[in-house]
């Protein structure tokens, strides 16, 4: 760590990693009310627990690419943080704001807390991932600002590096983005566009941004590869992802009302997005194969390269299973969504927060890397965490498969509700799959305390 | 005594102009648009008449002098290309206006074709062949725009003197770019106008 503010990622971490074992609770209690509908019921509804288990995911995932950007950005911009004080007030600020809104999902109806937060002065709510209340929206406004703010002074102010520039550009695209999360048309087609907006162009545009320039910078500092080389490589991803993601929207727009167009608009380009994640794979393994260095931190290495192939396996190859629309007819809305969704979401934004995480985390703890013992541990809660995210994403697309036969296609299609029943076998596996996932991550958590010989290494050439 | 190989290029010549990088960037770009040609191809054959009826509609005219625009612009940085080879910065940045001269001329070609179109109250969702028709040439259209902004970025960074004779990677990869975006158009505007 070279500069003092970059110290207060830690914290960012923190809360973080809190909040994953939250939304990974969360996601194991719906997946048992899968096959068990009155698994604590009424306390916690089904509604309730998915709502918490998406908002955590997002709530958490900002947390992380917020702590990423204060660690990553003034060492790359060579210079302290812009105004350290801002981001420890938005740090507490998010927290309260996050904490408050998910009591409140839990605790009263959903209707009654749009009542309590007078969602009718300016009605923002009850629409998928964006459920928060109009006023924690404001919140998250006001959060994403300063924090852009304080990123934005530290970056234009001191060395300007491609990363911190992509990075840059997509914090800013989050920020704004959000902004279509106030505007909510009356017609349903409308509010989908608009909804989408925010939903689609954060995770499939902007939030690519940020991933790759995390990725990009880990990779840096791991390998010690030429920087001209990697920001080379960083250039083609981005703009490929963009090319493809913008019009790539069109997926979302089959089959519910937009135009016909969109079909072929959707079919071509998001059968191209798969390209950028493929060469982010390519990149990441040519990188670490031309290393000039074997960094002691082999976890990080580990997190970095899981990152590219789960990203591409997750949103490249998931992604494009059902991005076909006369394929995205039969598949819309079934657990195939669900299970490139898992695989998505973990391959590409969670592992690449924890692959920040797990690069920074010994640098800001006063050492080079974790001791011998923690490093074990964390890459076996890598393997944990991964593969039963593999088979949860595997059980799921089986289960959408068979649900995809039985309820759409088959000569004679049964109720949606027969069909679930159907299915209860692959959603057992999955909650036996989900309950490993939740043991990989205590093992994770383990590692950062666990004692044990401290990593010796090579002295190593400059950066 | 053999004297010393010191530049790797004066025997070997390089495969590619301009930066690797680029070439990556222009196979996809090929490939998106490629892919487009195909799926314009099979659909076409699906519904022969009504592509055959409402191509008649579209002003080949105006295609054709878009067409030599571009051809035109991409002889101009190839003269670009060749006056910075010879170290003459001043005829580069010449050469580089003209380019840009070009491109612009296509745009507002381009533009008037689509005032008419839109103003026949056609978009997007008026047929299939319309569908194609638009979304190509609009595709292709952000396409020229992208290569002007290089070019001039370009044209920039050579009048504060970043290129020479030793040094010219940077025009040649623009130049590639916008190679290009001409090589599209040259299949597009057949296969879309002409094509019966």
């Amino acid at each position: 760590m070279k500069y003092e503010s970059q110290g207060i990622a830690k914290m960012y971490f923190i809360a973080a990693i809190a909040l994953f074992v939250g939304q990974i609770l969360f996601g194991v209690t719906m997946g048992l009310q899968y096959v068990m509908g009155d698994f604590l019921f009424p306390e916690i509804p089904f509604n309730a627990a998915r709502m918490v288990h998406t908002n955590l995911l997002i709530v958490w995932l900002l947390f992380g690419f917020m702590g990423s950007a204060y660690f990553l950005v003034p060492e790359e911009a060579e210079r302290e943080l812009y105004a350290p004080w801002l981001a420890k007030l938005m740090f507490w600020i998010f927290l309260v704001a996050g904490g408050l809104t998910i009591l409140g999902y839990l605790l009263v109806p959903y209707a009654r807390l749009a009542e309590l937060t007078m969602n009718d002065l300016l009605p923002t709510m009850g629409r998928e991932f964006l459920e928060q209340p109009t006023i924690t929206k404001i919140g998250i406004v006001i959060v994403a600002l300063a924090f852009v703010f304080n990123i934005g002074m530290t970056v234009l102010t001191g060395r300007k590096t491609v990363i911190n520039l992509v990075l840059l550009t997509g914090l800013v695209g989050l920020a704004v983005f959000f902004l279509f999360s106030f505007y909510n048309p009356d017609n349903l087609v409308l509010d989908k566009y608009f909804w989408w907006f925010v939903v689609h162009l954060w995770v499939e545009g902007v939030w690519e941004l940020i991933m790759a320039s995390l990725l990009a910078y880990v990779l840096i500092k791991v390998t010690g590869v030429d920087r001209e080389v990697i920001e080379k490589w960083l250039y083609i991803i981005i703009a490929m992802a963009l090319i493809s993601g913008l019009v790539g929207m069109g997926h979302h727009f089959f089959w519910i009302g937009a135009p016909a167009y969109w079909q072929w608009l959707g079919s071509v380009f998001s059968a191209l997005e798969p390209i950028p994640f493929f060469m982010m794979t390519l990149f990441a393994f040519s990188v670490v194969n031309k290393r000039r260095r074997d960094h002691p931190n082999k976890a990080a290495v580990l997190w970095a390269l899981g990152t590219a192939v789960m990203a591409f396996l997750g949103a490249g190859v998931w992604g494009f299973l059902h991005t076909l629309a006369p394929i995205n007819y039969y598949t819309h809305g079934t657990q195939i969504t669900a299970a490139h969704g898992h695989m998505a979401f973990y391959g590409a934004y969670v592992m690449v927060v924890l692959t920040m995480i797990s690069y920074s985390m010994p640098l800001m703890r006063g050492k080079k890397a974790a001791n011998v013992t923690a490093q074990k541990l964390e890459i076996r809660s890598f393997w944990m965490m991964t593969l039963s995210m593999v088979a949860i994403t595997l059980l799921l697309t089986a289960a959408g498969t068979m649900q995809v036969y039985l309820q759409r296609y088959s000569a004679e299609p049964l109720p949606f509700m027969i069909v679930q029943d159907k299915l209860a076998i692959f959603y057992w596996l999955r909650e036996v799959a989900g309950l490993i996932f939740l043991s990989g991550l205590f093992l994770y958590i383990y590692s950062f305390f666990a004692k044990g010989k401290e990593v010796e290494f090579i002295a190593e050439q400059a950066e | 005594m053999p004297t010393p190989i010191t530049n790797i290029e004066a025997i070997e010549p390089k495969l590619l102009p301009g930066d690797l990088a680029i070439w990556l960037f222009i196979f996809m770009e090929l490939l998106v648009f490629g892919i487009f040609f195909i799926i314009y191809a099979v659909v076409r054959i699906q519904n022969i008449e009504l592509f055959n009826h409402y191509q008649l509609t579209l002003n080949r005219e105006l295609g054709a002098a878009n067409t030599l625009l571009l051809i035109t612009s991409s002889y101009f940085v190839v003269r670009a290309v060749h006056a910075i080879k010879a170290d003459n910065i001043k005829n580069c940045i010449y050469w580089l206006y003209g380019a840009l001269a070009g491109g612009a001329g296509f745009l507002i070609l381009k533009s008037w074709e689509y005032v008419d179109k839109f103003s026949a109250g056609i978009n997007l969702s008026t047929n299939t062949f319309y569908m194609f028709y638009l979304s190509l040439t609009m595709f292709h259209f952000l396409h020229v725009i992208l290569g002007m902004v290089i070019l001039f970025a370009i044209a920039i960074k050579a009048k504060r003197g970043a290129y020479s004779a030793q040094n010219h990677l940077g025009v040649e990869t623009g130049a590639s770019y916008w190679h290009m975006v001409d090589l599209v158009w040259i299949i597009l505007f057949p296969l879309v106008y002409i094509i019966r």
